[in-house]
């Protein structure tokens, strides 16, 4: 138990049911995180990102199934549990936390209530022991005033402040593993900056792994240890988050990198955007995915997948890099 | 020298708040309180804040899509809040706003033609079967997309094939000032950079003059020649992007630059962060004197005394509403 990885995804396979037909919204996708350690997904909208952490968490829409491969956390392997022993493992030993704190709060309790609601079910805490405890964490996430903010209702609170309320419920057990999707994406930049130094510090004092989900490279670049690139349901790219940045080794990461603006460009000089669109799930190409919007695409990739290649210090889904990597060897 | 054509004086967009059973005014959200800004010809002004600040309102109010409670806007010269609605729809002609959600925005029920042929129709801009159809192709043909497209209905495009017609609306009326609000933001990443690139060129083919509204500092900067930085209703700062961004004066303007993440791990490891405590302050009831006071690293009693106002530090081509600016303190 002490060696093992805290979470271990293998070959991990997640349909999705819809009117227009059933696709993969995750196809293939394995990794680990360990103790302590901060892990970023990013990825744009509809590559499997979220699908990923609502599959690790149980949690998928009514129109999702695993149809294959391993999620082992702290070596049990979750699909093997009831769903009384999940619910056991939700919220005490991992925690999710949504993109949108207006609506993952209920509107109709008071805040204090709901963030002791955690301990009131899993500890058997009394109504003022969790109220207790609520005023303490809003403390540890920085809510001013927690004594009387915990009498107060969702609507009463600002973006930031629900956002930081929902952390508080996350933590409420101190799990091991937080899953945090989206977790600034509603809010303001200033409001960003404090929630991810939030994240950051409980992170440094508590040792709470985390996977950060986002579509924002820069929040990547300064909160992850590692960080996993996912396009059409599969992971293309994964490594150290100074590797990955400094030398990207697939094109999808390449091309993303070099088409957002930074604010400490220099001079101007138009951006290069990837061309063509997102692919369209249900009709996906054969071979490499990115393919069909790839500037360095080769005959190979038409037709043929590549699979996750080491190629020098990460990990990549590439046919041209993998054998330029192969040449320097 | 560079000539305007766009000036706003003291342009004020009140809200009222009614409250009770007889819909008694409460109060009002002071949305845009009091902003003087100068928009040059062929420039590109970028207006950044948090949501709330009032950017929007503010874009809107210039285009009187949105009626001012008092102030003045020229245009070349003229006071529009002054036009009648004959005058007003003639001067339409020369602006045009580009919304942030291209899904939203366009009537779900008409082609793309139909969309662009309406605009063409309301200021008879291309009377008659043949040309009408040609200026539509044209227009489509500006902004990137085949002129097969002009019998499709928007449910056909992606996002940013709808952002393109959206652009091409814009452009039916031959404007020579447009309003982009947050014209990216509901895009895709790698999308976003197509659409940033695309109103670039279009800028430089048809002169066109531009008010670019985001809340995404790094893109404001990518795009524009100077910057108005807004908080809770006010210009806080105004500046050349370049200068902005090196030598920030306003303090809202510092935590706002280092709260930017750069996809740099490396450089994000050693960048200071001015975190900033608490929320941003209420239009309904915004604090005495300055109005970042509440939030402020550097206040001293003296900022909740007198709003300082916007050339409270003027170093020529870039002002600050501060009594105690930043200085010459390096970014980033």
């Amino acid at each position: 138990m002490a060696f093992g990885h805290l979470l271990e995804l293998e070959d991990v396979r997640t349909e999705l049911s819809l009117a227009e037909g059933t696709l993969r919204a995750v196809d293939g996708v394995s990794f680990t995180v360990d103790a302590g350690e901060t892990l970023g997904i990013v990825g744009e909208s509809g590559s499997g990102k979220s699908i990923t952490a609502l599959s690790i968490m149980r949690l998928l829409p009514p129109s999702g199934r695993i149809v294959e491969g391993r999620i082992k956390f702290k070596d049990r392997v979750l699909s093997d549990l009831s769903e009384d022993e999940m619910e056991g493992i939700r919220g005490t030993e991992m925690a999710m936390i949504f993109q949108d704190p207006m609506t993952s709060l209920n509107p109709v309790y008071r805040t204090g209530w709901q963030v002791g609601e955690p301990l009131r079910i899993h500890r058997r805490a009394g109504a003022a022991d969790a109220i207790r405890a609520a005023v303490d964490l809003f403390k540890q996430v920085g809510i001013p005033d927690a004594r009387s903010r915990v009498h107060q209702f969702p609507h009463m609170f600002s973006g930031g402040m629900r956002q930081r309320a929902m952390i508080a419920m996350g933590l409420s057990m101190s799990p091991s593993l937080l899953i945090a999707d989206e977790p600034t994406t509603a809010l303001d930049v200033t409001i960003q900056a404090q929630i991810l130094e939030l994240l950051r510090t409980l992170n440094r004092e508590y040792g709470t792994a985390t996977i950060l989900i986002t579509h924002n490279l820069g929040v990547v670049a300064g909160m992850c240890d590692r960080v996993i690139v996912m396009y059409a349901g599969r992971i293309v790219e994964e490594g150290r988050t100074d590797d990955v940045f400094s030398h990207p080794e697939h094109p999808y990461t390449w091309s993303l990198l070099r088409s957002i603006p930074r604010l400490d460009a220099e001079a101007h000089e138009l951006l290069k955007p990837i061309e063509g669109s997102p692919p369209d799930m249900i009709h996906l190409p054969p071979g490499c995915k990115f393919q069909p919007r790839c500037p360095f695409a080769v005959e190979r990739c038409g037709p043929e997948e590549p699979s996750l290649f080491q190629v020098r210090e990460q990990l990549a889904r590439c046919w041209v890099t993998q054998a330029g990597a192969e040449l320097d060897a | 020298m560079p000539e305007p054509l766009v000036e706003v004086r003291g342009l004020k967009t009140w809200f009222p708040v009614r409250s009770g059973a007889i819909s008694r005014v409460a109060g009002y959200v002071r949305a845009v309180d009091g902003v003087d800004l100068t928009i040059n010809e062929g420039e590109t002004l970028g207006l950044v804040g948090e949501s709330g600040c009032g950017k929007s309102t503010l874009g809107r109010s210039i285009l009187r899509l949105v009626e001012p409670t008092s102030g003045e806007v020229y245009f070349r010269g003229k006071n529009i809040l002054r036009l009648r609605r004959g005058g007003m729809r003639r001067m339409r002609r020369e602006m045009a706003i580009i919304f942030q959600d291209p899904f939203a925005s366009l009537d779900p029920r008409q082609t793309v033609g139909g969309i662009l042929g309406e605009a063409l129709d309301i200021h008879r801009l291309a009377p008659g079967g043949r040309r009408r159809k040609e200026r539509i192709a044209e227009l489509l043909d500006l902004v990137g997309l085949s002129s097969d497209l002009a019998g499709r209905y928007p449910h056909e495009f992606s996002g940013g094939q709808r952002q393109r017609v959206g652009i091409a609306r814009a452009l039916a009326v031959e404007p020579s000032f447009i309003v982009c609000d947050e014209p990216i933001s509901a895009l895709d990443v790698s999308i976003q950079a197509q659409i940033i690139n695309l109103l670039e060129q279009l800028q430089e083919k048809l002169h066109l003059t531009y008010l670019f509204i985001a809340h995404d500092l790094s893109v404001v900067k990518h795009i524009s020649n100077r910057i108005a930085v807004m908080y809770v209703g006010k210009v806080v700062e105004i500046a050349p992007s370049g200068d902005l961004y090196r030598r920030p004066q306003h303090p809202y303007t510092g935590s706002l630059l280092s709260a930017i993440p750069i996809p740099d791990p490396r450089l994000e490891r050693r960048r200071e962060r001015i975190i900033l405590k608490g929320d941003v302050a209420s239009p309904l009831n915004p604090p005495s004197g300055c109005r970042f006071r509440t939030r402020c690293f550097k206040a001293q009693p003296r900022c909740a005394e007198s709003e300082p106002p916007l050339d409270a530090l003027n170093l020529g081509g870039h002002r600050a509403a501060c009594y105690f600016p930043l200085g010459q303190r390096p970014t980033a």
